[in-house]
């Protein structure tokens, strides 16, 4: 099926996706759109090592088993996070980021 | 003989001390009070039966009284060589220790039970008095070097607590403070004298040290002059013997004695006069045989010391007011005596006569002296003064205090019959017999204690008549009982035939009585107390016109010749003004000044670089993630070419 797409499409399609995860995580103020941003950069990730596992070495399941490892803690990050993010929406009655600054000084 | 149970005259008392200590303020005073004085009566009990089994029951073995270990363990095993036992040694001078130890503290702690009735902290009285009994018991039974220091010390704490015993008042705290430190300073020569005997000799045990063998020690000792012409051997005993004078008041370690006067009158005379500044005499004592056959010198210069602190002391006691104090001075004087009849003992059978007239002085001047303080802790009582001028003719009112006071002044002044004709008789022998000079000071201060004890016996019993504010009244009974059975000793102590049976090296031997030194020492003494009979039975002019006469000596004398200012000269000036002031600035302004100036510089940097920490999730990242970006182009730039 993928036959015939170039690694290049591939490689494009996850920088884009790593690069709206960043910018989300920067101008977004809202916690759990972080939490999203966040995961698209994982994802990007994923993407990545499945894609040079396929093209580059096509005998070998490390990239495979890097890109199950990544999913596993993406579950666990996302749970821990969230509690988190009910914990400050507890103190706080918001989930904006920017009042969150106790770090301040 | 099994004495095994001798370690229950050790442990009674420090039972009692824990007991009292912990639980007393739970109990009624007096329950803390008696439950201290049974304990002790026990331990009066089981120390009197010790020494009918030692000296009479066992008696003698071969003509010789043999040191007996009768209970030892092992405490610190540090080397092989090194190590601390802590035990029981039975011989002579210890038997006569326990012996005057438990008596004077049975005596003191029934005279406590009324002295010190309804006093605050009563229980905190009873208990140190029995710690103090403990430390002193296990300083006399020690089996070596190291357990008598560590009892030693104990002895120090509890004599501070006491004399400190009324530590709201600041001269009691004062005092205090002053007796600890000055033999806490003497301990010190003590504990470097220890530590180099047993460096040579590589054992702390006193059975080992003394140990002789004909006119000879069995231990070899570094005998080799060293340092200054003495050997290292002379050197380790001067040190011990400075800690023997720092607890035993020599001068010009005596500072503390008239000032722990503070304490109660019960205390002055079981601690500052029978038993604990005795601690120096028996240290030397139990020491002799090194002493004697090994280190000459470091025994001369225990002659010099006690035969200078006697008169010295004495002088001073002719001129004071405070009847405590005139006490003190005496103790310290007869002290002197005890240590000049050691310095000019020999080693062995009638050479060792001093040996046996010092050992002899010591218990008899444990029980008149103890008497004297609790005669005077009576009259406090009544009169609630400390000063001479309040008192006079209270021989009408207080004829219990009056009669066995009478008995100890004339056993003090060596009125033949008492107990301190007969010892002072022997040291003025062994005196005569080995130095002229040191005879000559033993018989002038024999003259001024005679003076000196009639002078505070007549202004305070006859004198002029003072008006009271209330009458003075007889103590209680419980305070009157001790001083009849103290009286009764002594009158009769003078008595025991101490020749036979504590004697330098065990084995009695034969005096005879000196009556050419003897009939003029005793004239000597009858007309010290004439003269103070003319002065002061009656008021007298004469007095007035003999300190005027003597004019600056009588002044220097009744400031104490200026020791204490001398002390605080050496101390404040010397020392802490040019010592200890310079390094306080060092510390100040160096030191502190280093460390202060790395915090204020880390305190400085912080708060100036604090305001690039925003608290924003989102600027942190916003750098974290430019800082990587920019990592991956210079790298990008480094690899590309």
């Amino acid at each position: 099926m993928i036959e015939g797409i170039p690694m290049q499409h591939f490689l494009i399609v996850s920088t884009l996706m790593f690069f709206i995860g960043v910018y989300g995580f920067l101008v977004r103020r809202n916690l759990i759109t972080i939490l999203m941003s966040i995961e698209l950069i994982l994802n990007a990730v994923c993407i990545n090592f499945v894609v040079f596992n396929k093209y580059l070495y096509p005998n070998q399941l490390q990239g495979y088993m890097f890109m199950l490892f990544v999913v596993a803690i993406a579950a666990a990050e996302a749970a821990v996070a969230i509690a988190i993010i009910i914990n400050l929406y507890r103190r706080y009655n918001s989930i904006n980021v920017e009042n969150v600054n106790e770090m301040k000084n | 003989m099994n004495y095994t149970y001798t370690l229950a005259i050790l442990l009674i008392p420090f039972t009692m001390f824990v007991v009292t200590g912990l639980f007393g303020h739970k109990m009624k005073p007096i329950v803390a009070g008696l439950l201290g004085t049974i304990g002790l009566g026990i331990a009066f009990i089981l120390s009197y039966y010790t020494a009918y089994l030692y000296f009479f029951k066992v008696g003698p073995i071969e003509e010789t009284y043999s040191k007996v270990t009768a209970f030892n363990f092992v405490w610190l095993q540090l080397t092989e060589h090194l190590h601390i036992d802590i035990g029981v040694l039975l011989d002579p001078i210890s038997v006569m220790m326990l012996v005057v130890v438990t008596t004077v503290s049975f005596m003191v702690h029934i005279y406590s039970l009324g002295y010190m009735h309804g006093e605050k902290g009563f229980q905190r009285f009873f208990a140190s008095l029995s710690l103090f009994t403990f430390s002193m018991l296990g300083l006399v039974i020690a089996t070596n070097l190291f357990q008598m220091y560590i009892f030693w010390e104990l002895v120090g704490v509890s004599s501070y607590m006491l004399i400190g015993f009324y530590y709201q008042k600041p001269s009691a705290v004062a005092a205090s403070k002053k007796a600890f430190i000055v033999t806490r300073f003497a301990d010190f020569g003590f504990l470097s004298g220890i530590l180099l005997l047993s460096y040579y000799t590589k054992t702390f045990d006193f059975i080992e040290l003394t140990k002789t063998n004909g006119h000879q020690l069995a231990m070899a000792m570094p005998m080799g002059a060293s340092f200054l012409g003495l050997s290292i051997v002379s050197w380790a005993l001067i040190l011990i013997f400075m800690g023997g004078a720092g607890k035993s008041a020599m001068f010009p370690l005596h500072i503390w004695l008239p000032d722990a006067m503070e304490g109660p009158t019960p205390v002055s005379a079981l601690i500052h006069a029978a038993t604990m500044v005795v601690a120096g005499v028996f240290l030397v004592a139990r020491m002799f045989p090194v002493f004697a056959l090994a280190a000459p010198d470091a025994l001369t210069v225990v002659m010099y010391v006690g035969a200078f602190s006697s008169l010295f002391a004495a002088i001073i006691a002719c001129t004071q007011y405070d009847i405590k104090r005139v006490l003190a001075y005496s103790t310290m004087s007869q002290i002197g005596y005890m240590m000049l009849a050691l310095g000019v003992s020999g080693y062995g059978d009638e050479k060792g006569l001093g040996f046996m007239a010092s050992m002899f002085h010591l218990f008899t001047h444990a029980m008149f002296k103890a008497l004297l303080f609790l005669g005077a802790g009576s009259i406090i009582h009544a009169v609630h003064s400390n000063s001479m001028q309040d008192m006079g003719g209270l021989k009408k009112y207080m004829p219990i205090t009056f009669i066995t006071f009478t008995i100890a002044w004339l056993a003090i002044c060596g009125v033949p019959g008492l107990s301190g004709f007969f010892s002072k008789d022997e040291i003025l022998v062994a005196a005569f017999n080995h130095n002229k000079i040191i005879f000559g000071i033993a018989v002038l201060v024999a003259g001024l204690t005679a003076f000196y004890m009639s002078r505070l016996y007549f202004s305070v019993f006859f004198g002029k008549h003072q008006h009271y504010h209330h009458e003075p009244h007889e103590s209680p009974l419980v305070m009157t009982i001790p001083l009849m059975i103290l009286a009764t000793l002594a009158a009769l102590a003078g008595y025991i035939p101490f020749h036979h049976l504590v004697t330098s090296d065990g084995v009695g031997f034969i005096t005879e009585f000196h009556w050419n030194i003897a009939v003029p020492v005793t004239l000597l003494a009858f007309c010290g107390i004439g003269l103070a009979y003319i002065m002061y039975y009656k008021e007298s002019p004469i007095s007035d016109k003999v300190v005027n006469t003597l004019g600056g000596f009588y002044k220097a004398a009744y400031s104490k010749f200026y020791i204490d200012e001398v002390y605080m000269f050496v101390t404040k000036k010397i020392l802490f003004g040019m010592v200890s002031r310079p390094i306080a600035w060092f510390d100040r302004h160096v030191i502190d000044a280093t460390m202060n100036g790395i915090a204020t510089v880390t305190v400085f940097a912080s708060t100036s670089i604090k305001g690039l920490q925003s608290g924003q999730l989102q600027k942190y990242g916003f750098v974290f993630i430019s800082g990587a970006i920019l990592l991956a182009v210079v790298f990008m730039l480094l690899w590309a070419r």
